[in-house]
């Protein structure tokens, strides 16, 4: 038997990890892949709250995080692409312009 | 048997996403992060929720991290070297995020400690997932098809255009557009 509370508690850590890269990274690759680890962590309290109420939308709702970050892998990486032709860095400190 | 086999993967869940935050070269925190996924596959099994967990192996740890490592090739990622003031960001920034991580922790004891979670009390096979997919989320999942198909429009437009500088483009375009539509092939 495994309290759901550490189920919950490791959701908090890794989404808490997630944000930290999210925000003291510096390369744009790295930023995007702390958003897929929160994105992870949300998804263990998900499957945990539908394992603890024994309730399968919380599955369900894991399904479409997942499509959707599927889709979001997909457009975000065609536009760091799109950015570093243009600019030719991967440093976020030096992404300050939209313009061109 | 399980809390053990639980905390084997929360263990090596946790120690890959800290190495994804530590490593400066992109390529080492995707696989980092390729690690935190099967753990956390592992975990969503003891869980009792398959097809989720063969989903995040799959799709997650297959399809989409296969797709950053790919960009990270394409681009030639390197480091980046860390800015001066991230330094002090880190320093105050890192003990709020603990002291936040701490509350929810301390939070969540409180409201849910009694809960028990047991092995394969409650197992969720693909069958029923489907039955709910798509009698009770039908039009979510219809939508969902959309939006794939608008973000592969749109990663299409935004990775394969030609790009010029603005200024030289524009220029060009006002003198001679023919000239330069001409010169492009």
């Amino acid at each position: 038997m495994v309290p759901l509370s550490y189920y919950l508690a490791l959701s908090a850590i890794l989404f808490c990890l997630g944000v930290a890269g999210f925000i003291f990274k510096q390369d744009i690759i790295t930023v995007f892949i702390s958003i897929e680890l929160m994105l992870n962590g949300v998804n263990l309290a998900f499957v945990a709250f539908s394992h603890a109420l024994r309730q399968i939308d919380g599955n369900i709702f894991v399904f479409f995080v997942m499509v959707v970050a599927a889709a979001e892998a997909a457009v975000g990486l065609a536009i760091i692409i799109a950015v570093v032709r243009n600019r030719n860095t991967l440093d976020v400190d030096q992404m300050t312009r939209l313009r061109d | 048997m399980q809390l053990t086999l639980f905390l084997i993967f929360a263990v090596l869940a946790v120690a890959g996403a800290v190495n994804l935050l530590v490593q400066r070269h992109p390529i080492y925190s995707a696989l980092s992060l390729v690690t935190v996924m099967f753990a956390l596959a592992v975990e969503y099994l003891i869980l009792g929720a398959e097809f989720i967990a063969f989903i995040q192996v799959i799709v997650y740890a297959g399809a989409i991290m296969v797709l950053f490592v790919f960009v990270i090739m394409v681009l030639n990622a390197g480091e980046v070297a860390p800015a001066p003031k991230s330094r002090v960001a880190a320093w105050i920034g890192l003990p709020v995020l603990a002291l936040f991580a701490i509350l929810v922790i301390g939070q969540v004891y409180g409201a849910f400690g009694a809960t028990q979670l047991g092995l394969g009390e409650y197992l969720v096979q693909t069958g029923p997932v489907g039955n709910s997919l798509f009698h009770d989320f039908l039009l979510p999942f219809e939508v969902t098809s959309v939006l794939f198909l608008v973000g592969v429009l749109g990663a299409v437009v935004l990775a394969a255009r030609q790009n010029k500088p603005a200024l030289a483009h524009a220029q060009t375009e006002a003198e001679e557009p023919k000239a330069m539509a001409a010169g492009q092939r």
